[in-house]
């Protein structure tokens, strides 16, 4: 029942509009100047004193319009019909009241923090991605063939949880490689070295992912470049 | 120097610990601890008596006299982690390397001790491998077992080739004891793990699928059974595989009833604990008790980052170009006292002394030379 109510109004107020916009008066004189505006029952009306039939009317006066339609179709019920119509309407008006509220509210704090922010959501899947990378080079760091090793030699065997691959002291001049070296030329130094494997490429997803966990096992470790 | 609020802690906890050592003492000859003893000596025997090859029989301990000690020396190699030959000639040279090493000393030591982890996937054609390559050593070869040699067929092909797995001897007015101390509490039938699957998780230093290593009930038992026929005034030395103290738990320094086994030893006025697995120089004494570690000829593994005991004067981070650095072998210096002087001989730095006077005086005399590259 309600529902049919909800239903209703929104065609009524749908139809009014219409009406408003649809008639046609290209010339008219001051004494015509009448816009009648019909609900949808065919029998409710509003008549405006002063206004052509096709002109625009603002939202206040609009909503002025089809108040009173709905108010002079609501008396012409039966009590009963009356009375739950109006129950819903206002309850319809409150919640989206409290909406515009909370809506202005979210805004007024999004001012404060500034331009962008990001929501836990967004944490969430930042940090599943990051993990899965971080994963991967653990699995890579503990795995002799995954490492592309020869000998049976995997980084874990020196370095369990990465101890002592000190990420934090690269960039730093090696003697040995008579360059500046970054933690991903030490890893590659030792897949071919005590792993005798084949070097990777800076960007081959193994290193990402090498690097990622070698770091990722430093947290919180000052960085100090250049450090032996 | 710790603060006091700590130091205070400290000696709580000491004095707590001294209550329940007392305590498991008095909880000693037991019943049921005595047949259960029976039962493993006749077991043992059987097993010594049906092999060929006893590099170390079970035996039964006489009491030993404390007049008439020697100083002597006896020499270690301990963690070869060997593969096979084709897929690792490294490990290969450097094991026979240890070796050479031994077989050059002037004068010979009375024996070598092979600290465990010979193998590194416990694969027989690695522990075969070893076999034949410790044959070259000209002393008596004294065997201890490691994790890597156990986890693939819990200890069968080694057992095999290198006899029971913990035993005791006398050796010079010295009572020794080796251990099997990296038992593990079965984390693997519940998971479905393969023999293999075991062994690779347990070959994980930092792998925390494993369970913590342990000497386990049965096997106290039968020290317990084998120090009561041992004066108190006897030297003891006791060689196991892990640090028979709680280091790190993360990496398996460490053995879960180090205090049951530490309670065990706590009468007697000497003792020297020789462990392998940490692969580095590492010191510690814990009241009458003196720890050492082992050098390992595969590969250093890196200190842990927390609860390195006070005395560890730390050797210096291995150098990642040159491949053989921080690893060696070394000696054990036995002194009439029954006290020992550890030294280890490694291979690109000078040799570290770690002597009984530096661990007798807690470290207030003759400290070894610190590194200024410590790890990171
Ligand atoms: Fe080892
Ligand atoms: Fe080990």
């Amino acid at each position: 029942m309600e529902k049919k109510l909800k239903v209703l109004v929104v065609l009524l107020l749908l139809l009014a509009f219409y009406v408003v916009n649809a008639q046609q008066h290209p010339s008219v004189k001051d004494e015509d100047k009448v816009m009648t505006v019909k609900l949808c029952d065919g029998e409710t009306y509003v008549q405006l004193e002063g206004r052509l039939p096709n002109e625009r009317l603002s939202r206040s006066e609009a909503e002025a319009v089809t108040n009173e339609l709905m108010a002079k179709w609501l008396a012409k019920q039966p009590p009963a019909v009356a009375a739950a119509w109006t129950k819903e309407y206002q309850e319809g008006k409150k919640k989206a009241q409290q909406k515009a509220q909370a809506k202005a509210g979210d805004e007024s704090v999004k001012q404060e923090k500034q331009t962008y922010e990001f929501t836990k959501r967004d944490i969430q899947m930042w940090e599943r991605e990051l993990k899965k990378l971080i994963d991967y080079g653990d699995q890579i760091f503990h795995d002799d063939q995954l490492i592309g090793s020869t000998n049976g030699v995997s980084c874990a065997m020196c370095h369990p949880n990465a101890a002592n691959t000190h990420p934090e002291t690269y960039p730093k001049y090696q003697i040995q490689l008579q360059r500046v070296a970054l933690l991903r030329d030490m890893i590659n130094w030792c897949i071919e070295n005590p792993s005798r494997g084949k070097k990777l490429e800076p960007d081959d997803p193994k290193m990402r992912a090498l690097e990622a966990y070698i770091m990722s096992q430093r947290k919180g470790v000052p960085m100090e470049y250049g450090k032996h | 120097m710790l603060p006091l609020k700590w130091e205070k802690k400290l000696q709580e906890y000491m004095k707590s610990r001294e209550r329940w050592f007392s305590e498991l003492m008095q909880a000693g000859s037991t019943w049921q601890g005595r047949r259960k003893f029976l039962k493993m000596a006749a077991m043992a025997a059987g097993f010594a008596a049906s092999k060929s090859f006893t590099p170390h029989s079970f035996q039964l301990v006489d009491v030993v006299s404390s007049d008439d000690r020697k100083p002597f020396t006896f020499a270690y190699i301990s963690d070869s982690h060997l593969y096979e030959k084709t897929l690792n000639e490294r490990f290969v040279r450097q094991l026979q390397r240890a070796v050479a090493d031994i077989n050059a000393l002037d004068p010979q030591p009375d024996f070598v001790l092979y600290g465990g982890d010979l193998a590194q996937l416990g694969q027989p054609g690695e522990l075969k491998l070893g076999a034949q390559i410790l044959k070259e050593i000209k002393a008596p070869v004294k065997m201890m077992v490691g994790e890597h040699d156990w986890f693939l067929d819990m200890g069968e092909v080694w057992r095999e080739l290198f006899g029971p797995p913990y035993y005791s001897f006398d050796h010079k007015g010295v009572h020794f004891i080796t251990l099997m101390s990296v038992n593990e509490k079965d984390f693997w039938t519940a998971k479905g793990y393969s023999p293999m699957e075991r062994m690779r998780i347990v070959a994980g230093l930092d792998d925390a699928r494993q369970s913590p290593f342990e000497v386990g009930e049965e096997e106290r038992e039968w020290l317990k059974q084998d120090l009561q026929k041992v004066d108190r005034k006897t030297p003891i030395v006791v060689f196991s595989h892990s640090p028979l103290y709680k280091l790190y738990r993360n990496w398996n320094f460490w053995t879960e009833d180090a205090e049951e086994v530490q309670a065990l030893l706590r009468p007697f006025e000497k003792v020297t604990v020789i462990h392998g697995h940490t692969h580095q120089v590492l010191t510690h004494r814990i009241g009458n008790i003196h720890f050492h570690g082992m050098l390992s000829t595969a590969w250093p593994w890196p200190y842990a980052p927390t609860g390195l005991p006070k005395l560890t004067v730390q050797m210096n981070r291995q150098n990642p170009f040159n491949q053989t650095d921080g690893l060696g072998d070394g000696t054990v210096e036995v002194h009439a006292t029954g006290r020992v002087d550890k030294h280890y001989n490694l291979w690109n730095r000078n040799p570290m002394r770690v002597s009984a006077r530096y661990l007798d005086s807690e470290g207030a005399e003759d400290r070894p030379p610190a590194t200024t590259l410590p790890s990171y």
